[in-house]
């Protein structure tokens, strides 16, 4: 399988990772190697296999809807590159 | 015999008697890191002080006639468990200024059982990796032979254990990231079952693979490291409510009559001579020992590889999206927006490995190839597992090489990707299925070590240490000393 310039393109922008120009093609080749590789899954038929989605089959534990943790935003909030006021602060969003 | 050759047990011993102080034993290793690591490159972030704390801390405890086995032991963390107010890079730039605000419950656990924290091990970034090169922080060196990689992710913890440089350390394996590189370095190393050992604090990579577990120097210390992290954790949803045995206790049983299962597309042609010639010394040993080899077959482990680059990347994908720059990380200078801050703190952030897996899983994981990769990996992750339950019917343990070479030189596969994943051939299986899997040292190959993989079925972490303990009884190939420890 082999992916082109703007396919790198999509999939950096979805993945919201900056790809520089000079990049593309490299990162093209490289991720078409890597579906070549798996390309090799379609020697099986897994026509009417179950997915598996967990190596044991749990279902997801549930919990009684309590409160059970203690307020350390400050704490938290200490290491965030940008904070004030108790908030994250990020380039302005809304006009 | 040096304090840095001494088991677990000894140790323990020792510190009991006062014939030493944990103080003493931890200055003994900071001292043998301070001399040695500038070498390996075996860690990230030194804990001195906070080592010394601890020490303190379990000598007081010693002194009043309490604490348990690890009580005063001077451990390492691979740097990818959050430790409370160090620096827990996960071997990334995007983490380096990320200072964890909380213990994983491993640490917790460890620091409980009074383990000393001499630091955190440097890793494959992310644990993205088979030879410890990706690191943000440089490539580790193989302690047998410094021109050498120590295997990955977890090369920093196989590193320091093989040099003496921490009893024993901690490290997580996704694909193989514990045993290929205790392979590779000539140590013993367990990934545990799934949901054995809690996650919570456990940077993710690939949530359904992701297992933390004990590296040591024999299966006698993995088994004190392990009994102390293992167990259920509210806090990790994907934990097993399971009793934790004494893994000690039945190390020494007697393997009369154990069926050890030989898959036939581990020992074909792809298998290297030399490799296949000592793995057959340790299945000698084990015949001596009153086991029993039966030929057994695993007919899908040869798509595991391609599975797992579409599993491991999709999970992958999905959680590094909290490094975003925002809450803690890495952040770009002067974003324009807040899609400029999402892509070049991330850009900036990642490796570029780390990039390429993000990139697959996303694609795999995009509307239109969903069902054509994730869903169809899924399908034969099932169809790999039902390989396992299938073999478990007829033995009690699957054995064969940990990996199909020995320690191969720095940059020697840092071109093609793919070349790098293709390492992870015989490990990864395990992963897939959650079963638990162990690698032991046998002799080595042209001075380089070798691994015997052994794989138990679910929760069957006591029989695997027992077996890997009966050849490590009978045998000394686990007792190599590497140069770099002198």
């Amino acid at each position: 399988m082999s992916l082109e310039r703007a396919d790198v393109e999509k999939i950096a922008h979805l993945a919201r990772i900056a790809v520089e120009e000079a990049q593309l093609d490299g990162v093209a080749r490289d991720l078409s190697n890597i579906l070549d590789l798996v390309e090799q899954m379609n020697a099986v038929d897994t026509q009417g296999v179950t997915p598996m989605a967990h190596p044991l089959h749990m279902s997801q534990r549930l919990r009684r809807d309590e409160v059970s943790e203690v307020d350390q935003r400050e704490k938290f909030q200490s290491i965030a590159p940008l904070a004030d006021a108790g908030l994250y602060l990020v380039p302005r969003v809304v006009e | 015999m040096s304090l840095h050759e001494k088991s677990i047990a000894e140790l323990a011993g020792a510190l009991r008697a006062g014939e030493v102080s944990s103080v003493e034993l931890t200055r003994h290793f900071l001292d043998r890191i301070g001399r040695i690591d500038s070498a390996l490159n075996a860690f990230i972030t030194v804990s001195e002080e906070l080592a010394l704390g601890s020490a303190e801390a379990a000598d007081q405890r010693l002194r009043a006639g309490e604490g348990g086995p690890l009580t005063g032991i001077p451990i390492a963390h691979k740097d990818i468990f959050c430790t409370d107010g160090v620096r827990t890079s996960c071997g990334s730039r995007m983490l380096d200024s990320y200072i964890a605000p909380y213990d994983a419950t491993v640490v917790a656990k460890l620091k409980e059982a009074g383990a000393v924290v001499l630091g955190k091990t440097n890793m494959d970034e992310f644990a993205m990796g088979s030879s410890n090169e990706t690191s943000w922080y440089g490539p580790v060196r193989n302690p047998w032979d410094t021109g050498r990689v120590p295997g990955g992710s977890s090369g920093g913890s196989a590193a320091a254990v093989a040099a003496r440089l921490a009893v024993a350390a901690t490290g997580t394996d996704t694909g193989g990231s514990i045993r290929q590189p205790s392979s590779f370095c000539g140590i013993t190393g367990i990934k545990p079952t799934y949901g054995r050992v809690s996650r919570y604090g456990m940077i993710a990579f690939a949530s359904s693979l992701d297992q933390g577990g004990p590296m040591a120097r024999s299966a006698t210390d993995a088994a004190a490291l392990l009994q102390a992290m293992a167990g259920f954790d509210p806090r990790d949803s994907t934990s097993a409510e399971r009793p934790v045995p004494d893994y000690s206790a039945t190390l020494d049983d007697d393997i009369t009559g154990l069926r050890i299962g030989l898959p036939k597309e581990y020992f074909d042609e792809a298998l290297p001579a030399d490799i296949a010639a000592s793995i057959q010394t340790a299945l000698d040993e084990y015949r001596r020992l009153g086991a029993e080899l039966v030929e057994i077959s695993l007919p899908n482990s040869r798509l595991s590889v391609p599975v797992y680059y579409v599993v491991a990347p999709a999970e992958c994908s999905s959680n590094l999206a909290r490094f975003d720059g925002v809450r803690f990380g890495h952040r770009c200078e002067a974003p324009g927006d807040l899609e400029d801050l999402y892509k070049r703190s991330r850009a900036e952030g990642f490796g570029a490995e780390v990039k390429r897996r993000i990139l697959i899983g996303t694609y795999a994981l995009s509307a239109g190839y969903y069902d054509a990769y994730y869903l169809k990996a899924q399908q034969i992750r099932h169809l790999i597992s039902e390989d396992f339950r299938r073999a478990f019917e007829q033995v009690d343990v699957i054995m064969g090489p940990t990996s199909p070479n020995t320690a191969f030189g720095l940059g020697e596969k840092m071109d093609d990707p793919v070349t790098m994943y293709l390492n992870d051939i015989y490990t990864i299986a395990a992963n897939l299925a959650g079963l638990p899997a162990m690698s032991v040292p046998v002799p080595a190959v042209g001075g380089l070590p070798v691994g015997l993989q052994m794989v138990g079925g679910y929760f069957a972490e006591a029989r695997l240490l027992n077996v890997a303990h009966r050849l490590q009884q009978a045998t000394d190939w686990h007792l190599a000393v590497p140069p770099a420890a002198a």
